[in-house]
């Protein structure tokens, strides 16, 4: 029954290919092969393959770029040269809440299309995620101490985004605790989905709360409030820093990939010893 | 290029992002390096998926 089911789908989704092919509807045809094939760890490993070379390199020209112009970003009337520090700052902060996105995205693949890269995607998204929270923490507090005069202060923005590097920890926590990958990947996907409601507390803390953290000053239904001296490396910054977040997360998926087979095969490896034990026994047994 | 009185908060800043991206890539690479290492060593004592194909994918 179960087989004749995943045969009839295998042929739907040939059929839905040839049709594709045949109407020359491109983008249909696209959207198939990159459902399908991507979906396969095996394919998923050799594009990684062709892929990686490609990212590093936009990754590293654009933040040699976005590092050249920080440096050559005029002082803040204001602020000084602390400005400078808002060229790392904000695209970590940004990053926080996206990769946190991209997990809550990747749990709903989990639970509602069992896609089989979603729970691997996931669990390489966490640490990567929990290291560009704590950078927007750290370089926060080092921006914090000369302009507020406080490393740190409970406020709502500031307290809501340590919470959500508590919850990338505890994530990472929960996948290294439960052994089975699939059972972790369920829990986990639960506890994303929960964690995503601190998502719309972190962006508009600052509207609902009185902070003493600034207003958003670039995503702005009137625009973006800075000038354009600021605002292009921030901009240029903010590519390259989701650029190496897509770089690394393709390179830990292929990790995870790889330590999913190196646990298949000790399965294997271990039943086959089993068995031989198992085995020896009654070959030992007089006929 | 001044970076003024708070130039030891802004060296720290960008000194910080930088280790932080050197330990994700270090980690990443010899994470790498070591599930390969380990589905080797398990391909070279006998153990092969049952589709018979090399577990590293290439």
């Amino acid at each position: 029954m179960f087989r004749q089911h995943c045969l009839g789908t295998v042929n739907a989704i040939q059929q839905e290919r040839e049709a594709a092919k045949v109407s020359g509807s491109c983008v249909c045809y696209c959207r198939v092969m990159t459902l399908v094939d991507l979906a396969n760890p095996t394919r998923f490993l050799s594009l990684t393959v062709r892929l990686l070379p490609f990212l590093a390199t936009a990754t590293a020209v654009l933040l040699l770029l976005g590092l050249h112009l920080s440096a050559a970003a005029p002082d803040d009337y204001q602020q000084g040269a602390t400005v400078k520090i808002m060229f790392i700052h904000v695209p970590s902060a940004w990053l926080s809440m996206f990769v946190w996105g991209v997990m809550t995205t990747a749990a709903l693949g989990t639970l509602v299309w069992r896609h089989p890269l979603a729970d691997v995607a996931a669990k390489a998204a966490a640490p990567i995620g929990a290291s560009f929270t704590f950078l927007a923490l750290m370089t926060g507090s080092l921006w914090g101490r000369p302009m507020w005069g406080t490393y740190w202060e409970w406020d709502a923005r500031l307290t809501s985004v340590l919470i959500l590097f508590l919850m990338y920890l505890c994530l990472i926590a929960l996948w290294r605790a439960v052994e089975d990958p699939s059972r972790a990947a369920r829990a986990s996907a639960v506890l994303t989905l929960v964690g995503a409601l601190n998502l719309p507390i972190i962006k508009f803390s600052v509207d609902w709360w009185n902070t003493l953290h600034q207003p958003a000053s670039v995503f702005r239904m009137s625009g973006p409030t800075l000038d354009r001296a600021f605002l292009i490396p921030l901009m240029v910054m903010a590519l390259a820093f989701t650029l190496l977040f897509v770089t690394l997360l393709v390179a830990a998926m292929r990790n995870e990939i790889l330590r999913r087979r190196v646990r298949a095969l000790q399965m294997l490896q271990a039943r086959g010893f089993s068995s031989e034990i198992g085995a020896a026994p009654r070959a030992s047994q007089p006929a | 290029m001044s970076l003024g009185p708070y130039a030891p908060f802004i060296v720290a800043s960008y000194l910080a992002a930088a280790l932080v991206v050197a330990l994700l890539i270090a980690w990443i690479a010899i994470d790498y390096r070591n599930q390969k290492r380990r589905l080797r060593e398990l391909e070279e004592s006998g153990v092969v998926r049952r589709s018979g194909r090399s577990a590293t994918g290439r």
